[in-house]
C-alpha cells in the first residue's frame, strides 16, 4: 500500500460519512456544518490532484461564502426542524431504489468503460499553478470569464428583487 | 497518482448521496445543499481528468462551475425565504401552489 492509497482510503472515507452525514442528520444547522467538512476533504483531494489554485477557491467560495450564506438563511427563517411527516412506505422506499439503480448504472459504466480511462502521465511542471490557471482563464476563456461577470449581476439583482417585501 | 477510476467511483457515490437527499429529505434547504454536492461530486471528476489528461481545461470549468453555483444559490436562497414569508414553512410537501 503505498501512502497516495492511503490518503485516498482515509479521505474518501471522510467524505462519504460527511456526505451520510449531512442527508441524516435531523437538524439543518449539523447538516451545514458536515456539509463543509465535505468541501474541505474534496478541497483536499484537490491538492492531492495538483490543483491548489482550485483547491483554496473551493474553501474560500464554497465552505466559506456559499455555506455562510446557507447558516445564515437558516438562522434567520428559525427553520432548523421540519416536522416529519408520516408518509406511505413507497414514499421511503422508492428514493433508497432510485440511488441504488443510479450507482449501480454508474459503477457499470465506468467498469465497461475502463480500457479507454486515461493513463496517468506525470504533469508539467507549471500544472495547476494560479499561473497558469490565470494564463488560460485571461488567453483563451476570457469571453466566458466576462459572462460569468454578467451572470453574477443578474443573480445579485434577481436575489434582491425577490427578496424585497412588497410595497 | 492513482488511477483515475477511483476518483470517478468516489465521484459517483457523492453524487449518489446527493440525488438520494433530493428525494427523501422534505426540507427544502437540505435539497439545496444536496445539489450542492452533487455540484461537487462533478467538479471532483472534472478535477480528477484534468489532471489525468494533463490538461488545464477541466480546472477552468471548475472555476465556472464554481461561479454558477454560487449565483444559484444566492437566488434560490432568496426565493426560499420569499416562500417562507408567504407558507411559514419550508417543508417541499407545503408547496403545492403556483400563486401566493
Amino acid at each position: 500500500m503505498t501512502i497516495d492509497l492511503i490518503l485516498f482510503l482515509i479521505l474518501g472515507l471522510t467524505a462519504i460519512a460527511t456526505a451520510l452525514g449531512m442527508l441524516f442528520s435531523r437538524n439543518a444547522v449539523y447538516a451545514a456544518l458536515f456539509l463543509i467538512l465535505n468541501f474541505c476533504t474534496v478541497a483536499l483531494f484537490y491538492l492531492l490532484l495538483d490543483a491548489p489554485f482550485i483547491a483554496l477557491t473551493q474553501v474560500t467560495v464554497y465552505a466559506g461564502a456559499i455555506m455562510v450564506l446557507f447558516l445564515f438563511v437558516i438562522m434567520l427563517l428559525g427553520a432548523e426542524q421540519t416536522a416529519s411527516v408520516p408518509s406511505t412506505w413507497w414514499v421511503q422506499r422508492t428514493p433508497l431504489f432510485l440511488g441504488a439503480v443510479l450507482l449501480v448504472e454508474i459503477i457499470a459504466i465506468i467498469y465497461n468503460q475502463r480500457d479507454r480511462l486515461p493513463v496517468v502521465a506525470p504533469p508539467s511542471a507549471a500544472f495547476g499553478t494560479p499561473t497558469s490557471v490565470g494564463e488560460i482563464l485571461f488567453n483563451q476563456y476570457l469571453l466566458p470569464f466576462e459572462v460569468t461577470s454578467i451572470l453574477l449581476l443578474v443573480a445579485m439583482i434577481g436575489a434582491i428583487v425577490l427578496s424585497k417585501p412588497k410595497a | 497518482m492513482l488511477p483515475v477510476a477511483y476518483y470517478i467511483g468516489l465521484s459517483a457515490i457523492l453524487f449518489t448521496i446527493g440525488a438520494l437527499g433530493v428525494l427523501i429529505r422534505r426540507n427544502s434547504i437540505v435539497i439545496f445543499m444536496s445539489v450542492e454536492l452533487m455540484l461537487n461530486s462533478a467538479n471532483l471528476a472534472f478535477i480528477a481528468f484534468a489532471r489525468a489528461y494533463g490538461v488545464m481545461g477541466g480546472q477552468i470549468f471548475v472555476f465556472f462551475i464554481m461561479t454558477v453555483a454560487a449565483a444559484e444559490v444566492a437566488v434560490g436562497l432568496a426565493l426560499i425565504v420569499t416562500i417562507f414569508r408567504s407558507k411559514q414553512s419550508i417543508d417541499v410537501d407545503q408547496m403545492n401552489s403556483l400563486k401566493g
